[in-house]
């Protein structure tokens, strides 16, 4: 049994180890959160829509992103992006665009599922009132829509959340990866590791106890 | 980036010489070989992971559904415990940790290590699914179970679990899709799988897009050849007079 050794994680370490990675996951999350709810429910509407010229490339775009692994996702753009652009990106910016781009699929299959529980009725009587298609879904379907998938939107972010640590496939600079270099400059990766999966756990738990919360909060009852 | 050559797949993964056959002969590999046994690798790591996760994750299901709050309150713990700590860290704790603090697994090879991570993690999700499918049985048929004076393991045994599992199907085949693409992350650990195969490979070649494109194409078939399996097996244990059934 070797023992423990956490004396070496100071705040100084931290901030200059860990914080910077902190805050580009959470950063990460945020924006590949917002720019995945807009656009995958974009895709949703896309899917529901009754041109099949829309459907179509909506629901192979969301298939194809499903079942290719995330970390192959990763490295294709990061493959990609310098390909298409003819110049160097970043691993930081890749990941940003590619969470964004991966998780749309993700999230428009709920707001799909959402917008499918919206009964059938608020729809006709959008439309008896004159409302075009437009107005009957930004005023009536997918406020609806949002409310109903809320609690289930927000688990998906938590996933996405954890998923953010697989950036370490191309070398961005995360959380997780602020840990394994504090642990690498002090031989210390089993302490830093240990304190790695406390975080974590700290902060997923906490957050799915919030959904939760919030899940019997809005409930609609009808 | 028109300009395909797939010919890489025929290159010895050692020097420049392209094999004809593009297999490698006499202790020569070629990236073709090179890549079959990545995804041999793959297959390996999902498939024992696999049943590591339905084992654990079926016994944790079933605990979170006794009458019992202690095992209640176990099952529930260990889901929450797998199901908030990201796979990669858990594979970094099974990798860096866990053979730190119990000497004896010092020796375990990292094959098995990671197995154990994907396994754990899977078991969580898995865990969700078997009590929600026990759940969703009425309740009278525990009732009916207890009262014919059945213990309450062979009430789960004769009556809850065969109605259970049959309804679980459709979500486990998700799971264990899910555990294909999850095994990925094996690469965090110089597993030789085809995530590990592609970073490499595409490290050495540069033919990137033909290396991605292979590895992208494999995943696609492995998952796509547990969905039919799975459908197989959901076709046959069907129960007659239920919904879907024939």
């Amino acid at each position: 049994m070797m023992s423990l050794d956490f004396s070496f994680l100071t705040w100084g370490v931290i901030q200059s180890f860990v914080l910077k990675g902190f805050f580009f996951s959470v950063q990460l999350t945020l924006v590949a959160m917002v720019g995945g709810i807009l656009l995958g429910t974009l895709l949703a509407l896309m899917r529901l829509s009754s041109k099949p010229w829309l459907v179509t490339p909506a629901a192979a775009y969301v298939n194809t992103m499903r079942s290719i692994p995330l970390v192959m996702v990763i490295l294709w753009f990061f493959l990609l992006i310098p390909l298409l652009l003819g110049r160097t990106l970043g691993a930081e910016y890749s990941a940003v665009i590619t969470f964004t781009l991966f998780e749309a699929a993700y999230y428009s299959e709920i707001m799909r599922a959402g917008i499918q529980s919206v009964p059938r009725g608020q729809v006709h009587a959008a439309y008896a009132v004159g409302m075009t298609y437009p107005q009957t879904m930004q005023l009536i379907v997918l406020p609806q829509a949002f409310r109903n998938m809320l609690p289930v939107l927000m688990t998906q972010t938590i996933i996405l959340f954890q998923d953010t640590s697989l950036v370490y496939a191309i070398g961005a600079y995360d959380l997780l990866k602020g840990f394994d270099i504090a642990g690498k400059n002090f031989n210390r990766p089993v302490e830093t590791t240990l304190v790695a999966t406390v975080v974590y756990f700290a902060i997923c738990f906490s957050l799915s106890m919030l959904v939760r919360r919030l899940q019997a909060k809005i409930q609609i009852i009808r | 980036m028109a300009n395909w050559d797939w010919q890489v797949f025929c290159k010895s993964t050692t020097g420049d010489e392209v094999s004809l056959r593009c297999f490698g002969a006499g202790g020569d590999t070629t990236y073709l070989d090179w890549i079959l046994s990545a995804w041999g690798w793959t297959l390996s790591v999902a498939l024992l992971a696999l049943i590591v996760a339905l084992v654990l994750g079926s016994l944790m299901g079933i605990l979170r559904t006794t009458p019992h709050r202690k095992l209640v309150m176990l099952g529930n713990a260990w889901t929450e415990l797998f199901r908030n700590i990201p796979l990669l860290v858990q594979i970094f704790l099974w990798y860096h940790v866990i053979p730190a603090l119990v000497p004896p697994l010092k020796g375990v090879p990292s094959f098995m290590l990671v197995v154990f991570a994907l396994g754990f993690f899977t078991s969580a999700r898995i865990s969700e699914q078997v009590k929600a499918g026990i759940q969703a049985l009425p309740r009278g048929q525990r009732y009916a179970g207890l009262a014919m004076g059945l213990t309450l393991p062979q009430t789960y045994r004769y009556v809850l679990l065969p109605m259970a599992f049959r309804i679980v199907i459709p979500p486990l085949t998700s799971e264990a899709m899910n555990i294909i693409k999850n095994s990925s992350a094996a690469f965090a650990v110089s597993i030789a799988e085809l995530t590990m195969f592609a970073m490499q490979a595409q490290e050495e070649t540069s033919r990137g897009v033909e290396i991605y494109l292979a590895v992208t194409g494999l995943y696609f078939v492995s998952a796509f050849a547990l969905n039919r399996i799975a459908l197989v097996i959901e076709t046959r244990t069907r129960v007659p007079g239920m919904i879907g059934a024939k």
